[in-house]
């Protein structure tokens, strides 16, 4: 109350706004209550006396607010250790009692919500409104609807067979210091895995006062863990022995250094990186509400969202009417304070950042774009940029390319629907999309084509936790939220299976390097000399001579030849790259109907040389009586495929917002599949199929021991209608031309069943474009529980979420 | 301006440079009735929805500034009796509460003078009009009356057009006028355009409100597309509702409003106000609406000049709001004149 009232009729005249600032005091009497923070270890602070410890500055002001420790390696262990004595308990806890405590803890994220609101600001530097009303409230909709998992995940049917990881290690961004929490605790509690996680080193704030919760609630020590510190304490957590999975958020260039550093290691890793999501806009969208989408998309949280929508692309004939309307709002918007309710866009999250997005903005300028900002100035304390629109700009320029991570959007035009897909997939990202038009034909026809996972149709920037989250190519992997994130830390649970088939009675034959010439005559069977059978690659639907010319002699367990298949070289690989490219969107749009179909014929001409093929198993090494079987289990894992193929659903999340939220599991394009050494037919088979059904296509390296059963299946495809280049099989030296298949920039996917030891080298070079990979050493593949099924068809997909608001 | 013009205008650049129509001084001439532009219109409502629900959130006014909008928002209303037992005597109880709508020794605390607050307009049936006028000599605060078959508006077309003659002859200087909502429902764009057009001209100097009756016209597209009918048609002001359909103003459909008022200058330079009425009981929602006008359309719509009030209770609460304002003590409905 005021009663300073002299101003009214002035401010009757000009009718501003005024100040509004929000209540700091008991967020700042806790600052001020510790000279320093600790980590969270084993459910106690640690006494952060004498150690390395760094500033929390509040951007806002440049004012330091709290002291935090960097994390050391001593720190990183004391927390795995805790982590790893917490896991078995908490583990084996019922899963209701661990619902329980999900459930308090987002009971007390609700009843201390303002409290995290204005700590979130503080530190961070956003809007109070949008630490208010988004950050905050879907933190707590994130613990409980994952208390929800934690309640069912022993019962549920397709969970119950899964079993958590262990010791999580979790390294959360800047920009959504609270949020980026919550998406990574509570899915691992609710499955059952310990946590260590860091936040970053700019926004520790929240992370800490959610110790404190964990405490007040009775979490078990030692189940979340929170240790401190910059990039470096990342690393040693990534590096941890003791650690089973990793899961960033933040830059793909340390998502990238993640992914090598877990190569091999057998880490479960979930990466979601950077973005730079297109924002597309037809002539029939309601362009009033595309500017406040706009609005949402770019001058949310300062533009510092991996998923903002940093690339408008609008049809041309609306494209001035729509830089008009965005040019007078963005007049309007209001950049300063962040803890003043009536604040647009607070502050830059730190100087470097700050300094970054000028440069960037910069070298737009120099590039010939058109930079517009409006008539008002930002503070000059603090760190701020005025919200910016970038025009006469082409893809090729650096601002159009290049994650900004600030209030900075670019604007291009198209002509036609294809040219839009077109432009909004030129980007090594993925992460998201927003599509605006009033026709829905229009809307439902784009959003599957753009390679983003998530579509929002006449919205942005939707979140919630029923709904996975996630990127395509090089926005990194895995999902958060719903069941699709659930899985991120879980395992099949393997200890009711036997070991994978040893198979002591299976003696594998081997190939070896071009041979000289035998002088010996081969000996035939019959008097006449056999016709030469010349396996040659299967590339594109046609048998292709190996481009360097050489074979490889193939020899049985007793060391007779044989025959011979090419010697695969990166060329090969390049050309099976292409034929694989070129068959995929035709493939990824074959309805699931006619894939079945085409499963079935491979069956069917299958069994029909079945003899054939058990006698070529035989001559393999295959004992007498497994030859037949391992056909017949064949034709079995086809027909399993092709049953599969219209069955495995999306799904419909439920939201709270009016609106469908579609999970589509769509094909991730191009694979590179190393099939498995033994079981040469079988292994084939069960490692191409999966990929194959699900829309993708395939570059296959086939068993070394036994490729003839691989070249024996050209003619098969060939009378089965398999289109050209769905399937490619390149035979040769394994290892290297699964160097050359993980480190193309074209290739999606790669499996690799090879127990060479090959799978680190998979993980390693695939962090170029970010590759799903999937390496499993060794697998009872005569098993249909541990051969075929869900597993596969999972990780033969992704999940595009597709947001469609509704009403009229 | 035509598509040649535009594309001169953009210098073979992707994106030219958009140029709206000069402005326009005075009142709103309306213009050719464009059926491109009317069946163009789309509007997302579950956009408009998220905007709407977003956009009190974003911006607060709080202390002296709030008690300068609260009696800015005094200043918009066209304080409304529309009963079916209003008589000459509660009409001239609400001409006095018109003339001074907040106590004078809160106005004189605020630095304001007994006087220097009055409401926009009253609006009254036309039975009442003539009380009314009498009743607001010299007070330079105008009468409008609803008219046209309020509020259905479907008495017979040549009555609906005279009545808006008495009204005006009895002394209404703003007529606020009912739309066939049967004409938008079935897209009978010329017939809407022409109806209007007549009550325009039945109006003469006075203003004329349209009503577009938004509760019964089922989409937000129709609503937009009515009000480009209605600006084209002369409107003055565009007006939400009755007061008398199930849904009244609602901020999404002022927000649609808003929108189309600026697309309307942007084409043709004119000015058009705007009107929600029905069912704003609240201080709060008050302040709500004047921040929707604030940022759609800017300060110039947050005067009676282009924006009102349609209500009745509003001023009560406004008047409660400013006395705890004044005194730091939450405030009592006895403690304010009646209207």
């Amino acid at each position: 109350m005021s009663k300073d009232t002299v101003e009214i009729p002035d401010l009757m005249d000009s009718l501003e706004y005024g100040p509004a600032p929000e209540n700091t005091a008991e967020v700042r009497a806790w600052l001020s209550d510790h000279d320093a923070f600790g980590h969270f270890i084993n459910g106690a602070f640690t006494d952060p006396t004498g150690s390395d410890l760094f500033d929390v500055v509040n951007p806002a002001d440049d004012t330091r607010i709290a002291r935090v420790v960097q994390g050391s390696s001593d720190d990183v262990d004391a927390a795995v250790s805790a982590a790893r004595s917490a896991f078995a308990d908490w583990a084996a806890l019922d899963g209701h009692h661990r619902a329980r405590y999900l459930y308090a803890i987002a009971r007390q994220v609700q009843k201390h919500a303002r409290f995290l609101a204005v700590l979130e600001t503080l530190d961070n530097g956003k809007p109070i409104r949008e630490s208010r009303d988004i950050d905050i409230p879907l933190v707590a909709r994130h613990f409980y609807h994952h208390a929800g998992w934690a309640q069912l995940v022993d019962t549920d049917p397709e969970l119950r067979d899964y079993r958590p990881l262990g010791v999580a290690g979790q390294i959360i961004p800047w920009n959504f210091p609270f949020l980026m929490l919550a998406w990574k605790v509570a899915p691992a509690l609710a499955a059952g895995n310990t946590v260590v996680l860091k936040p970053a080193e700019y926004t520790p704030l929240t992370a800490l006062r959610f110790a404190g919760i964990c405490r007040d609630v009775g979490l078990p020590d030692g189940v979340v863990n929170i240790v401190t510190g910059d990039g470096e304490t990342g690393a040693l957590i990534v590096d941890h022995p003791d650690v089973h999975k990793i899961a960033f958020t933040g830059s793909t260039e340390v998502g990238r250094i993640i992914r090598r550093a877990t190569a091999g290691t057998g880490k479960k890793v979930s990466l979601e990186l950077g973005g730079k999501s297109p924002f597309v806009v037809y002539e029939d969208a309601d362009l009033d509400s595309v500017v406040e989408g706009v609005v949402d998309a770019i001058w949310f949280n300062q533009g510092q969202v991996c998923c903002a929508g940093s690339r408008i692309l609008v049809q041309e004939g609306v494209a001035d009417r729509l830089v008009h309307k965005l040019r007078q709002r963005m007049e309007r918007l209001r950049c300063g304070d962040p803890l003043d309710k009536s604040t647009d866009i607070g502050a830059i999250v730190a100087s470097v950042q700050l300094e970054r997005i000028e440069g960037l903005v910069e070298e737009g300028r120099e590039e010939g774009a058109e930079i517009w900002q409006p008539t008002w100035a930002v503070p000059q304390e603090g760190c701020f940029y005025p919200p910016t629109l970038i025009t006469d700009v082409s893809p090729a320029a650096t601002v159009s390319q290049v994650e900004i991570f600030g209030p900075v959007v670019v604007l291009m035009t198209f002509r036609t629907h294809d040219e839009s897909v077109q432009l909004a997939n030129n980007t090594p990202y993925g992460l998201a999309a927003s599509v605006w038009t009033e026709n829905i034909n229009l809307a439902l026809d784009v959003a599957p084509r753009i390679r983003a996972g998530t579509v929002w149709v006449n919205s942005t920037n939707l979140f919630d936790a029923a709904s996975g989250f996630g990127g395509y190519k090089e926005s990194g992997f895995g999902r958060e939220g719903g069941r699709e994130g659930l899985y991120e830390y879980l395992q099949p649970d393997l200890s009711a299976e036997p070991d994978p088939e040893p198979h002591p009675d299976y003696q594998a034959s081997r190939s070896t390097p071009d041979s000289q010439p035998s002088d010996e005559p081969e000996s035939a069977g019959s008097s006449a000399p056999p016709i030469d059978r010349t396996a040659k690659h299967y590339i594109g639907g046609k048998q292709s001579r190996p481009d360097g010319g050489y074979s490889l002699d193939v020899h049985g367990p007793d060391g007779t030849k044989l025959g011979e298949v090419g010697k695969g070289n990166r060329k090969d690989i390049r050309n099976a790259v292409e034929a694989a490219h070129r068959a995929e969107p035709g493939w990824r749009t074959t309805p699931a109907h006619t894939r079945a179909q085409i499963l079935y014929y491979i069956a069917e001409n299958l069994t029909a040389r079945a003899d054939e093929f058990a006698d070529r198993l035989r001559d393999q090494g295959a004992p007498v009586d497994r030859a037949a079987a391992e056909v017949d289990a064949a034709v079995r894992r086809l027909f399993t495929y092709a049953a599969w193929a219209d069955k495995w659903d999306g799904a419909v999340h439920h939201t709270p917002i009016r609106n469908v939220t579609l999970a589509m599991p769509e094909p991730i394009g191009v694979f590179a599949v190393a099939c498995p050494d033994p079981l040469p037919l079988l292994g084939f088979i069960s490692a191409v199929m999966p990929a194959v059904v699900m829309g993708n296509t395939v570059v296959a390296l086939p068993s070394t021991t036994g490729p003839l059963s691989a070249t024996d299946l050209y003619q098969v495809l060939d009378t089965s209608d398999v289109p050209d280049g769905v399937i490619n099989i390149v035979t040769g030296p394994r290892l290297e031309l699964t160097e050359v298949l993980a480190a193309h920039y074209d290739v999606d996917a790669f499996w690799y069943f090879a127990d060479d030891g090959g799978g680190g080298v998979v993980e390693r070079l695939s962090a170029g474009n970010m590759k799903r990979t999937w390496v499993v050493p060794a697998r009872d593949w005569w098993a249909p529980a541990r051969g075929e099924g869900p597993e596969f068809l999972r990780r033969a997909t992704q999940p595009k979420n597709i947001w469609v608001p509704y009403g009229a | 301006m035509s598509t040649t013009e535009r594309d001169q205008k953009t210098n073979g650049r992707a994106v030219g440079v958009y140029e709206p129509a000069p402005l326009e001084e005075g009142r709103n001439p309306g213009s050719d009735l464009d059926l491109e532009w009317v069946r163009k219109t789309r509007v997302n409502r579950s956009a408009v929805e998220r905007r709407a629900a977003t956009l009190t959130q974003r911006r607060s006014v709080k202390k002296q500034w709030q008690a300068a909008w609260l009696l800015r928002a005094v200043q918009c209303i066209d304080l409304t009796t529309l009963s079916g037992d209003d008589t000459p005597g509660n009409v001239r109880r609400l001409a006095a509460k018109a003339r001074s709508p907040i106590r004078p020794d809160l106005l004189e605390v605020m630095g304001l003078e007994q006087g220097a607050i009055t409401v926009a307009a009253v609006c009254v049936y036309h039975a009442l009009v003539e009380t009314a006028v009498e009743a607001l000599e010299g007070s330079g605060i105008p009468v409008a009356a609803v008219s046209t078959g309020f509020p259905a508006g479907l008495s017979p077309f040549e009555q609906r057009v005279a009545e808006i003659g008495a009204s005006v002859e009895a002394g209404a200087r703003e007529i606020d006028i009912v739309i066939t909502r049967g004409h938008v429902l079935r897209g009978h764009w010329e017939a809407l355009y022409r109806e209007v057009r007549t009550f325009r001209e039945a109006a003469g100097p006075a203003h004329l409100k349209a009503i577009l009756g938004t509760g019964e016209l089922s989409t937000l597209t129709n609503v937009a597309r009515a009000s480009r009918v209605a600006m084209m048609a002369g409107a003055d002001f565009i007006k939400t509702s009755t007061g008398k359909e199930p849904v009244n103003a609602t901020l999404p459909v002022g927000l649609v409003m808003s929108r189309a008022i600026r697309d309307y200058r942007e084409r043709t330079g004119h000015t058009v106000g705007f009107k929600p009425a029905g069912g704003i009981r609240k201080a709060k929602e008050s302040l709500a609406w004047l921040i929707l006008m604030k940022e759609e359309l800017g300060e110039a719509w947050t005067g009676p000049g282009r924006f009102r009030f349609g209500a009745s209770s509003l001023l009560g609460d406004i008047e409660r709001q400013l006395e705890h304002h004044v005194t730091g003590r939450y405030s009592a409905s006895y403690r304010h004149p009646m209207a």
